[in-house]
Protein backbone atom coordinates (compact mmCIF):
# COMPACT_ATOMS: atom_id res chain seq x y z
CA UNK A 1 0.00 0.00 0.00
CA UNK A 2 1.23 3.06 -0.93
CA UNK A 3 0.55 6.82 0.72
CA UNK A 4 -0.31 9.39 -1.29
CA UNK A 5 -1.89 11.57 1.24
CA UNK A 6 1.45 13.35 1.80
CA UNK A 7 0.22 12.96 5.53
CA UNK A 8 1.15 10.47 8.33
CA UNK A 9 -1.88 8.19 9.10
CA UNK A 10 -4.23 9.03 11.83
CA UNK A 11 -2.75 6.55 14.30
CA UNK A 12 0.54 7.45 13.27
CA UNK A 13 0.01 10.65 14.38
CA UNK A 14 -1.93 10.70 17.79
CA UNK A 15 0.47 8.01 18.57
CA UNK A 16 3.53 10.01 17.81
CA UNK A 17 2.73 13.09 19.43
CA UNK A 18 1.26 10.81 22.78
CA UNK A 19 4.59 8.92 22.77
CA UNK A 20 6.85 12.02 22.36
CA UNK A 21 5.45 13.39 24.79
CA UNK A 22 5.55 10.22 27.03
CA UNK A 23 9.35 9.86 25.93
CA UNK A 24 10.42 13.10 26.84
CA UNK A 25 9.08 12.86 29.98
CA UNK A 26 10.31 9.31 31.06
CA UNK A 27 13.94 10.69 30.20
CA UNK A 28 13.48 13.57 32.62
CA UNK A 29 12.04 11.29 35.24
CA UNK A 30 15.15 8.64 34.73
CA UNK A 31 17.52 11.16 35.18
CA UNK A 32 15.97 13.03 37.79
CA UNK A 33 14.99 10.23 40.02
CA UNK A 34 19.13 8.74 40.41
CA UNK A 35 20.20 12.23 40.73
CA UNK A 36 17.83 12.73 44.01
CA UNK A 37 17.64 12.16 47.60
CA UNK A 38 14.60 13.99 48.18
CA UNK A 39 10.89 12.85 48.32
CA UNK A 40 11.84 13.15 44.34
CA UNK A 41 13.47 10.05 43.91
CA UNK A 42 10.17 7.82 45.31
CA UNK A 43 7.80 9.50 43.68
CA UNK A 44 9.23 9.64 40.14
CA UNK A 45 10.62 5.78 40.31
CA UNK A 46 6.88 5.30 41.47
CA UNK A 47 5.75 6.73 37.55
CA UNK A 48 8.75 5.65 35.87
CA UNK A 49 8.22 1.85 35.90
CA UNK A 50 4.66 2.09 34.86
CA UNK A 51 5.14 4.49 32.34
CA UNK A 52 7.58 2.43 31.16
CA UNK A 53 5.73 -0.55 30.44
CA UNK A 54 3.30 1.76 28.72
CA UNK A 55 5.66 2.99 26.79
CA UNK A 56 6.42 -0.76 25.85
CA UNK A 57 3.21 -1.23 25.08
CA UNK A 58 2.41 1.68 22.64
CA UNK A 59 5.67 1.37 20.58
CA UNK A 60 4.84 -2.65 19.99
CA UNK A 61 1.70 -1.05 18.42
CA UNK A 62 2.95 1.98 16.88
CA UNK A 63 5.74 -0.38 15.38
CA UNK A 64 2.42 -2.50 14.13
CA UNK A 65 0.75 0.68 12.44
CA UNK A 66 3.71 1.52 10.52
CA UNK A 67 3.80 -1.62 9.05
CA UNK A 68 0.19 -1.45 8.03
CA UNK A 69 0.05 2.37 6.98
CA UNK A 70 3.62 3.08 5.32
CA UNK A 71 4.77 6.91 6.33
CA UNK A 72 4.86 9.62 3.37
CA UNK A 73 7.57 9.08 1.34
CA UNK A 74 10.55 12.06 1.79
CA UNK A 75 10.72 14.46 -0.47
CA UNK A 76 12.48 13.21 -3.52
CA UNK A 77 14.57 16.45 -3.71
CA UNK A 78 16.36 15.83 -0.66
CA UNK A 79 19.73 14.61 -0.18
CA UNK A 80 20.51 10.99 -0.42
CA UNK A 81 22.77 11.66 2.80
CA UNK A 82 19.60 13.42 4.49
CA UNK A 83 17.14 10.68 3.38
CA UNK A 84 19.73 7.98 4.90
CA UNK A 85 20.00 9.64 8.39
CA UNK A 86 15.99 10.23 8.03
CA UNK A 87 15.29 6.66 7.91
CA UNK A 88 18.27 5.51 10.31
CA UNK A 89 17.27 7.64 12.95
CA UNK A 90 13.70 6.42 12.91
CA UNK A 91 14.44 2.85 13.34
CA UNK A 92 16.83 3.85 15.80
CA UNK A 93 14.27 5.37 17.53
CA UNK A 94 11.91 2.58 17.28
CA UNK A 95 14.74 0.14 18.51
CA UNK A 96 15.36 2.72 21.54
CA UNK A 97 11.51 2.94 22.28
CA UNK A 98 11.43 -1.03 22.40
CA UNK A 99 14.77 -2.15 24.30
CA UNK A 100 14.73 0.40 27.15
CA UNK A 101 11.59 -0.47 28.73
CA UNK A 102 12.75 -4.14 28.20
CA UNK A 103 16.68 -3.48 29.37
CA UNK A 104 15.03 -1.62 32.08
CA UNK A 105 12.37 -4.66 33.22
CA UNK A 106 15.22 -7.55 33.05
CA UNK A 107 17.88 -5.11 35.11
CA UNK A 108 15.20 -5.19 37.95
CA UNK A 109 14.91 -8.96 37.32
CA UNK A 110 18.34 -9.42 37.75
CA UNK A 111 18.88 -7.34 40.67
CA UNK A 112 16.48 -9.95 42.24
CA UNK A 113 13.91 -6.51 42.57
CA UNK A 114 10.01 -7.42 42.47
CA UNK A 115 9.12 -5.42 39.47
CA UNK A 116 6.29 -3.50 41.19
CA UNK A 117 4.14 -1.23 38.80
CA UNK A 118 1.92 -0.04 41.75
CA UNK A 119 1.37 -1.33 45.07
CA UNK A 120 0.26 -4.40 44.22
CA UNK A 121 0.95 -5.51 40.31
CA UNK A 122 4.01 -7.70 40.21
CA UNK A 123 5.40 -8.13 36.52
CA UNK A 124 7.27 -11.30 36.47
CA UNK A 125 11.01 -11.54 36.71
CA UNK A 126 12.36 -11.70 32.41
CA UNK A 127 16.52 -12.43 33.49
CA UNK A 128 17.89 -14.55 36.13
CA UNK A 129 19.25 -12.63 38.89
CA UNK A 130 22.75 -12.19 39.04
CA UNK A 131 24.87 -9.37 39.85
CA UNK A 132 26.79 -9.49 36.73
CA UNK A 133 24.01 -9.28 34.43
CA UNK A 134 22.58 -6.46 36.71
CA UNK A 135 25.24 -4.23 36.55
CA UNK A 136 25.92 -4.40 32.91
CA UNK A 137 21.84 -4.08 32.34
CA UNK A 138 21.84 -1.37 34.49
CA UNK A 139 24.98 0.57 32.78
CA UNK A 140 22.99 -0.66 29.39
CA UNK A 141 20.28 1.64 30.38
CA UNK A 142 21.71 5.03 31.61
CA UNK A 143 23.79 4.88 27.97
CA UNK A 144 21.03 3.63 26.12
CA UNK A 145 19.20 6.60 27.66
CA UNK A 146 21.74 9.11 26.94
CA UNK A 147 21.17 7.49 23.08
CA UNK A 148 17.84 8.19 23.07
CA UNK A 149 18.47 11.87 24.34
CA UNK A 150 20.74 12.24 21.83
CA UNK A 151 18.70 10.84 18.96
CA UNK A 152 15.39 12.81 19.91
CA UNK A 153 17.39 15.96 19.91
CA UNK A 154 18.80 15.48 16.55
CA UNK A 155 15.22 14.20 15.67
CA UNK A 156 13.79 17.36 16.84
CA UNK A 157 16.19 19.65 15.29
CA UNK A 158 15.98 18.19 11.75
CA UNK A 159 11.99 18.23 12.29
CA UNK A 160 12.58 22.25 12.57
CA UNK A 161 14.69 22.61 9.64
CA UNK A 162 12.56 20.92 7.64
CA UNK A 163 9.58 23.25 8.92
CA UNK A 164 11.48 26.49 9.14
CA UNK A 165 14.42 25.91 6.47
CA UNK A 166 13.31 23.44 3.54
CA UNK A 167 9.71 23.86 4.19
CA UNK A 168 8.95 20.94 2.62
CA UNK A 169 6.37 19.39 3.89
CA UNK A 170 8.03 16.92 6.00
CA UNK A 171 6.57 18.63 9.32
CA UNK A 172 3.68 19.19 8.14
CA UNK A 173 3.14 15.27 7.17
CA UNK A 174 3.06 14.87 11.19
CA UNK A 175 0.93 17.94 12.27
CA UNK A 176 -1.77 17.23 9.80
CA UNK A 177 -1.37 20.58 7.79
CA UNK A 178 -1.52 20.07 4.21
CA UNK A 179 0.87 21.51 2.03
CA UNK A 180 -0.45 24.19 -0.25
CA UNK B 1 5.98 52.72 -3.10
CA UNK B 2 9.35 52.46 -4.60
CA UNK B 3 11.28 48.98 -3.24
CA UNK B 4 13.82 50.23 -0.33
CA UNK B 5 17.01 49.60 -0.68
CA UNK B 6 18.67 47.04 1.17
CA UNK B 7 22.86 47.98 2.43
CA UNK B 8 23.15 45.51 4.70
CA UNK B 9 22.14 41.64 3.52
CA UNK B 10 20.70 39.65 6.37
CA UNK B 11 21.62 35.71 5.74
CA UNK B 12 18.91 34.21 5.03
CA UNK B 13 16.52 32.03 7.53
CA UNK B 14 18.97 33.61 10.22
CA UNK B 15 16.02 33.40 13.26
CA UNK B 16 14.82 29.86 12.09
CA UNK B 17 18.42 28.47 12.42
CA UNK B 18 18.90 30.64 15.75
CA UNK B 19 15.63 28.41 16.83
CA UNK B 20 16.85 25.13 15.25
CA UNK B 21 20.17 25.53 17.28
CA UNK B 22 18.25 26.88 20.36
CA UNK B 23 15.77 24.55 21.28
CA UNK B 24 17.56 21.46 21.03
CA UNK B 25 20.42 23.46 23.43
CA UNK B 26 17.61 24.32 25.55
CA UNK B 27 15.88 20.87 26.20
CA UNK B 28 20.36 19.59 26.41
CA UNK B 29 20.26 22.10 29.35
CA UNK B 30 16.99 20.83 31.37
CA UNK B 31 18.04 17.34 31.19
CA UNK B 32 21.68 18.27 32.55
CA UNK B 33 20.33 19.99 35.14
CA UNK B 34 17.45 17.26 36.12
CA UNK B 35 20.10 14.90 35.63
CA UNK B 36 22.69 17.14 38.59
CA UNK B 37 25.46 17.46 35.86
CA UNK B 38 24.48 21.12 35.76
CA UNK B 39 23.45 21.05 39.45
CA UNK B 40 26.52 20.99 41.59
CA UNK B 41 25.24 22.11 44.87
CA UNK B 42 22.01 19.18 44.97
CA UNK B 43 22.87 16.75 46.92
CA UNK B 44 22.63 13.43 44.99
CA UNK B 45 23.15 9.91 45.86
CA UNK B 46 26.26 10.02 43.88
CA UNK B 47 27.98 13.09 46.35
CA UNK B 48 26.54 10.80 49.63
CA UNK B 49 28.60 7.80 48.27
CA UNK B 50 31.65 9.44 47.61
CA UNK B 51 31.56 10.65 50.88
CA UNK B 52 31.63 7.57 52.53
CA UNK B 53 34.36 6.28 50.33
CA UNK B 54 36.22 9.61 51.20
CA UNK B 55 36.03 8.57 54.77
CA UNK B 56 37.16 5.01 55.27
CA UNK B 57 38.57 4.45 51.23
CA UNK B 58 37.32 2.49 48.26
CA UNK B 59 36.78 -1.79 49.23
CA UNK B 60 35.29 -2.66 45.75
CA UNK B 61 33.00 -5.47 46.43
CA UNK B 62 31.63 -4.55 49.48
CA UNK B 63 28.57 -2.42 50.20
CA UNK B 64 29.78 1.48 51.13
CA UNK B 65 28.34 1.43 54.38
CA UNK B 66 27.78 -1.85 57.06
CA UNK B 67 30.49 -3.47 54.72
CA UNK B 68 31.42 -5.84 57.41
CA UNK B 69 28.53 -8.84 57.97
CA UNK B 70 27.33 -12.29 57.50
CA UNK B 71 24.21 -13.86 55.58
CA UNK B 72 21.76 -15.44 57.56
CA UNK B 73 18.65 -17.65 56.54
CA UNK B 74 15.56 -18.40 58.06
CA UNK B 75 11.85 -17.49 58.50
CA UNK B 76 9.03 -15.40 60.18
CA UNK B 77 6.33 -17.06 61.36
CA UNK B 78 3.60 -14.56 61.14
CA UNK B 79 0.95 -14.25 64.80
CA UNK B 80 -1.62 -12.98 62.66
CA UNK B 81 -1.99 -9.91 65.25
CA UNK B 82 -0.30 -7.44 62.96
CA UNK B 83 -3.00 -8.74 60.40
CA UNK B 84 -5.84 -6.67 61.43
CA UNK B 85 -4.02 -3.47 60.25
CA UNK B 86 -1.76 -4.41 57.16
CA UNK B 87 -3.48 -6.36 54.58
CA UNK B 88 0.76 -7.78 53.64
CA UNK B 89 0.21 -11.17 53.12
CA UNK B 90 3.58 -11.60 55.23
CA UNK B 91 1.64 -10.65 58.39
CA UNK B 92 -1.65 -13.27 57.60
CA UNK B 93 -2.30 -15.20 60.46
CA UNK B 94 -0.33 -18.64 60.49
CA UNK B 95 1.60 -17.43 57.29
CA UNK B 96 5.35 -18.93 57.15
CA UNK B 97 7.77 -16.61 55.16
CA UNK B 98 11.10 -17.43 53.58
CA UNK B 99 13.99 -14.68 54.85
CA UNK B 100 17.30 -13.65 53.56
CA UNK B 101 19.22 -11.63 56.09
CA UNK B 102 22.16 -10.15 57.24
CA UNK B 103 23.56 -9.07 60.49
CA UNK B 104 26.28 -6.06 60.56
CA UNK B 105 27.83 -3.36 61.36
CA UNK B 106 28.13 0.16 60.53
CA UNK B 107 31.19 2.09 58.66
CA UNK B 108 32.92 1.53 55.33
CA UNK B 109 35.58 -0.95 56.08
CA UNK B 110 34.77 -4.18 56.10
CA UNK B 111 37.63 -5.18 57.95
CA UNK B 112 36.78 -3.02 61.17
CA UNK B 113 37.09 -4.61 64.60
CA UNK B 114 33.49 -5.41 65.67
CA UNK B 115 34.37 -3.48 68.68
CA UNK B 116 35.03 -0.65 66.96
CA UNK B 117 31.60 0.75 67.02
CA UNK B 118 28.73 -0.09 69.59
CA UNK B 119 25.77 -0.54 66.75
CA UNK B 120 24.57 -3.69 64.90
CA UNK B 121 21.97 -4.20 62.12
CA UNK B 122 20.12 -6.39 60.78
CA UNK B 123 18.95 -6.59 57.34
CA UNK B 124 16.17 -8.76 56.26
CA UNK B 125 14.09 -9.77 52.94
CA UNK B 126 10.71 -11.54 53.30
CA UNK B 127 9.66 -12.95 50.25
CA UNK B 128 6.01 -13.31 50.03
CA UNK B 129 4.38 -16.41 48.77
CA UNK B 130 2.82 -13.84 45.75
CA UNK B 131 6.10 -13.24 44.98
CA UNK B 132 5.71 -9.65 47.07
CA UNK B 133 9.17 -8.72 48.71
CA UNK B 134 9.50 -6.78 52.00
CA UNK B 135 13.13 -5.54 52.54
CA UNK B 136 14.04 -3.68 55.56
CA UNK B 137 17.33 -2.56 57.34
CA UNK B 138 17.30 -2.10 61.25
CA UNK B 139 20.08 -0.63 63.82
CA UNK B 140 20.27 -1.90 67.38
CA UNK B 141 19.32 2.06 68.37
CA UNK B 142 15.96 3.71 69.32
CA UNK B 143 16.58 6.66 67.44
CA UNK B 144 18.84 7.99 64.60
CA UNK B 145 20.57 10.92 64.76
CA UNK B 146 19.74 13.10 61.95
CA UNK B 147 16.84 13.65 60.73
CA UNK B 148 17.69 14.90 57.13
CA UNK B 149 19.57 13.30 54.54
CA UNK B 150 21.29 16.77 54.31
CA UNK B 151 22.69 16.65 57.78
CA UNK B 152 23.72 12.77 57.57
CA UNK B 153 25.97 14.14 54.70
CA UNK B 154 26.93 17.31 56.80
CA UNK B 155 27.95 14.60 59.61
CA UNK B 156 29.87 12.19 57.13
CA UNK B 157 31.57 15.46 56.42
CA UNK B 158 32.56 15.93 59.56
CA UNK B 159 33.69 12.47 60.14
CA UNK B 160 35.77 12.63 57.21
CA UNK B 161 39.83 11.67 58.69
CA UNK B 162 42.34 14.41 59.09
CA UNK B 163 44.86 13.17 56.37
CA UNK B 164 47.41 14.62 58.82
CA UNK B 165 46.62 12.13 61.61
CA UNK B 166 44.18 9.81 60.15
CA UNK B 167 41.42 10.78 62.41
CA UNK B 168 38.22 12.63 62.26
CA UNK B 169 38.82 16.00 63.55
CA UNK B 170 37.47 15.94 67.24
CA UNK B 171 36.80 20.06 66.41
CA UNK B 172 34.90 19.59 63.00
CA UNK B 173 32.60 17.07 65.07
CA UNK B 174 32.36 18.76 68.13
CA UNK B 175 30.98 21.67 65.31
CA UNK B 176 28.65 19.21 63.72
CA UNK B 177 27.00 18.31 66.82
CA UNK B 178 26.86 21.74 67.76
CA UNK B 179 25.04 22.84 65.04
CA UNK B 180 23.00 19.66 65.05
CA UNK B 181 20.79 19.37 68.29
CA UNK B 182 18.48 16.56 66.86
CA UNK B 183 21.35 14.32 67.69
CA UNK B 184 21.23 14.73 71.86
CA UNK B 185 19.00 11.40 71.92
CA UNK B 186 20.60 9.61 69.48
CA UNK B 187 24.45 10.67 71.68
CA UNK B 188 22.89 10.05 74.63
CA UNK B 189 22.14 6.99 73.72
CA UNK B 190 25.73 6.18 72.35
CA UNK B 191 26.84 7.71 75.56
CA UNK B 192 25.69 4.35 77.86
CA UNK B 193 26.13 1.49 74.61
CA UNK B 194 28.98 -0.59 74.56
CA UNK B 195 30.20 -3.15 71.95
CA UNK B 196 27.59 -6.46 72.44
CA UNK B 197 29.28 -9.29 72.16
CA UNK B 198 26.74 -10.93 69.81
CA UNK B 199 24.25 -9.97 66.64
CA UNK B 200 22.08 -12.57 68.81
CA UNK B 201 21.04 -10.19 72.07
CA UNK B 202 20.53 -6.97 70.56
CA UNK B 203 17.36 -5.29 69.10
CA UNK B 204 17.35 -4.14 66.22
CA UNK B 205 14.41 -0.66 65.66
CA UNK B 206 13.00 -0.10 61.89
CA UNK B 207 13.88 3.76 62.98
CA UNK B 208 12.37 5.29 60.02
CA UNK B 209 8.31 5.04 60.33
CA UNK B 210 6.51 3.20 57.81
CA UNK B 211 2.39 2.68 57.24
CA UNK B 212 0.93 -0.37 57.29
CA UNK B 213 -2.40 0.02 55.35
CA UNK B 214 -5.50 -2.36 56.51
CA UNK B 215 -7.87 -4.40 54.13
CA UNK B 216 -10.21 -2.04 55.68
CA UNK B 217 -8.26 0.73 53.76
CA UNK B 218 -7.38 2.39 56.69
CA UNK B 219 -4.11 3.81 57.53
CA UNK B 220 -2.17 2.83 60.15
CA UNK B 221 1.47 5.13 61.37
CA UNK B 222 3.89 2.22 62.76
CA UNK B 223 7.71 1.79 63.64
CA UNK B 224 9.13 -1.67 64.19
CA UNK B 225 11.61 -3.81 66.26
CA UNK B 226 12.77 -7.33 66.32
CA UNK B 227 13.45 -7.77 70.34
CA UNK B 228 15.93 -10.82 71.12
CA UNK B 229 14.66 -13.80 72.36
CA UNK B 230 18.24 -15.48 73.33
CA UNK B 231 19.15 -13.81 76.46
CA UNK B 232 21.67 -11.43 77.11
CA UNK B 233 24.48 -12.45 79.15
CA UNK B 234 26.27 -9.53 79.64
CA UNK B 235 29.61 -11.19 78.59
CA UNK B 236 31.85 -9.05 77.63
CA UNK B 237 33.16 -8.63 74.32
CA UNK B 238 36.21 -10.55 73.43
CA UNK B 239 39.60 -8.17 72.73
CA UNK B 240 41.60 -9.99 71.42
CA UNK B 241 39.45 -10.64 68.47
CA UNK B 242 38.29 -8.27 65.98
CA UNK B 243 35.52 -10.85 64.12
CA UNK B 244 34.06 -12.32 67.26
CA UNK B 245 30.53 -11.53 65.73
CA UNK B 246 30.15 -13.38 63.43
CA UNK B 247 31.90 -16.31 65.22
CA UNK B 248 29.16 -15.78 68.44
CA UNK B 249 26.97 -16.57 65.61
CA UNK B 250 27.90 -19.75 64.24
CA UNK B 251 28.90 -21.10 68.02
CA UNK B 252 24.65 -20.09 68.63
CA UNK B 253 23.42 -21.51 65.74
CA UNK B 254 25.40 -25.08 65.85
CA UNK B 255 23.11 -25.16 69.15
CA UNK B 256 19.78 -24.33 67.20
CA UNK B 257 18.03 -21.32 65.84
CA UNK B 258 17.69 -17.99 67.25
CA UNK B 259 14.82 -15.87 67.66
CA UNK B 260 13.49 -12.78 67.77
CA UNK B 261 9.45 -11.02 68.05
CA UNK B 262 8.78 -8.59 65.67
CA UNK B 263 7.01 -5.91 67.68
CA UNK B 264 5.16 -3.18 65.91
CA UNK B 265 4.03 0.21 67.72
CA UNK B 266 1.22 1.88 66.11
CA UNK B 267 1.37 5.81 66.20
CA UNK B 268 -0.57 7.71 67.96
CA UNK B 269 -2.55 10.99 66.40
CA UNK B 270 0.19 13.67 66.29
CA UNK B 271 3.48 11.39 66.63
CA UNK B 272 6.31 12.75 64.02
CA UNK B 273 6.51 9.78 61.18
CA UNK B 274 8.65 12.58 59.38
CA UNK B 275 11.77 12.90 62.12
CA UNK B 276 13.61 9.55 62.88
CA UNK B 277 15.37 11.53 65.79
CA UNK B 278 12.61 11.26 67.89
CA UNK B 279 11.28 8.29 69.80
CA UNK B 280 7.56 7.70 70.15
CA UNK B 281 6.38 7.86 74.14
CA UNK B 282 6.87 4.16 75.44
CA UNK B 283 2.99 3.47 76.09
CA UNK B 284 1.91 3.30 72.65
CA UNK B 285 -0.18 0.28 71.91
CA UNK B 286 2.34 -2.22 70.25
CA UNK B 287 1.67 -5.36 68.43
CA UNK B 288 3.31 -8.93 68.66
CA UNK B 289 3.30 -9.85 64.91
CA UNK B 290 5.34 -12.92 65.00
CA UNK B 291 8.39 -14.51 65.11
CA UNK B 292 12.24 -14.32 63.47
CA UNK B 293 13.44 -17.80 63.47
CA UNK B 294 17.05 -17.81 62.06
CA UNK B 295 18.61 -21.13 61.33
CA UNK B 296 21.75 -20.46 59.52
CA UNK B 297 24.84 -18.18 58.75
CA UNK B 298 26.76 -17.84 55.71
CA UNK B 299 29.75 -15.95 54.64
CA UNK B 300 28.44 -12.53 53.29
CA UNK B 301 31.18 -13.01 49.73
CA UNK B 302 29.65 -16.10 48.99
CA UNK B 303 25.70 -16.13 50.96
CA UNK B 304 22.87 -15.40 49.57
CA UNK B 305 22.43 -11.75 50.76
CA UNK B 306 25.26 -10.54 48.98
CA UNK B 307 23.23 -9.71 45.95
CA UNK B 308 20.86 -8.56 47.82
CA UNK B 309 20.04 -4.39 48.50
CA UNK B 310 18.57 -4.17 51.37
CA UNK B 311 16.56 -0.97 49.89
CA UNK B 312 13.97 -0.41 52.78
CA UNK B 313 11.64 1.52 50.37
CA UNK B 314 10.83 -2.44 48.68
CA UNK B 315 7.57 -3.12 50.08
CA UNK B 316 4.60 -5.25 49.36
CA UNK B 317 1.04 -4.34 49.30
CA UNK B 318 0.18 -2.93 53.02
CA UNK B 319 3.51 -1.84 53.96
CA UNK B 320 4.52 1.61 52.37
CA UNK B 321 6.71 4.85 52.54
CA UNK B 322 5.75 7.25 55.44
CA UNK B 323 7.24 11.08 54.69
CA UNK B 324 10.30 10.09 56.57
CA UNK B 325 12.55 11.84 54.01
CA UNK B 326 15.52 9.54 55.36
CA UNK B 327 13.67 6.83 53.54
CA UNK B 328 13.99 7.90 49.62
CA UNK B 329 17.44 9.21 50.40
CA UNK B 330 18.54 5.37 51.34
CA UNK B 331 16.67 3.99 48.49
CA UNK B 332 18.70 6.14 46.35
CA UNK B 333 22.37 5.63 47.78
CA UNK B 334 21.96 2.08 48.78
CA UNK B 335 20.86 1.54 44.71
CA UNK B 336 24.45 3.73 44.01
CA UNK B 337 26.02 1.43 46.31
CA UNK B 338 24.54 -1.78 44.81
CA UNK B 339 25.63 -0.64 41.66
CA UNK B 340 29.67 0.06 42.55
CA UNK B 341 29.66 -3.39 44.09
CA UNK B 342 27.87 -5.43 41.35
CA UNK B 343 30.08 -3.33 39.03
CA UNK B 344 33.00 -4.51 40.81
CA UNK B 345 31.78 -7.80 40.72
CA UNK B 346 31.35 -7.96 37.04
CA UNK B 347 34.77 -6.28 36.50
CA UNK B 348 33.36 -3.45 34.25
CA UNK B 349 36.04 -0.91 33.22
CA UNK B 350 36.76 1.86 35.18
CA UNK B 351 35.91 -0.15 38.38
CA UNK B 352 38.66 -1.04 41.36
CA UNK B 353 39.46 -4.89 41.15
CA UNK B 354 37.96 -7.21 44.21
CA UNK B 355 40.43 -8.03 46.52
CA UNK B 356 41.20 -11.60 45.77
CA UNK B 357 40.77 -13.54 48.96
CA UNK B 358 40.42 -11.50 52.13
CA UNK B 359 43.49 -12.49 53.98
CA UNK B 360 43.14 -12.62 58.01
CA UNK B 361 46.83 -10.75 57.91
CA UNK B 362 46.12 -8.09 55.61
CA UNK B 363 43.28 -6.94 58.02
CA UNK B 364 44.43 -3.15 59.44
Amino acid sequence: MKNTTGLFALPARVLHWLMAAMILAMLFIGVGMVASVSERHAWLLRIHKPLGIAILVLAVVRLAVRLRYPPPPLPADLPMLQKLAAHASHWLLYALMIAMPLVGWAMLSAGGYPVMLSDSLRLPAIFPAGPIAFAVLRHLHSWLAMLLFLTFLAHMAAALYHGLIRRDGVLASMIARRRE
Amino acid sequence: MPESPTPKKRPRHLGAWVLIAAVPAACALAFGYVGGWLAPQRLTPKRLVDQFEANAGVHPGYRRNHAKGVCVAGYFQSSGQAAPYSMAQVFASGQRTPVVGRFAIPGSNPYAPDNSVPIRSMALRFTQANGQQWRTGMNSMPVFPVATPQAFYAQLQAQQPDPATGKPDPKKVATFFAAHPETAAFRAWAKTAKPSASFATESYWSLDAFVFTGSDGLRHAVRWRMVPQSADDDSAAPAADADYLAADLRQRLSHGPLRWKLEVTLANPGDPTDDATKAWPADRQTVDAGTLVVESEQAQDSGPCRDINYDPTVLPSGIQPSDDPLLPARSAAYADSYLRRTSEEAHLPGTAALPAKAQPEARP
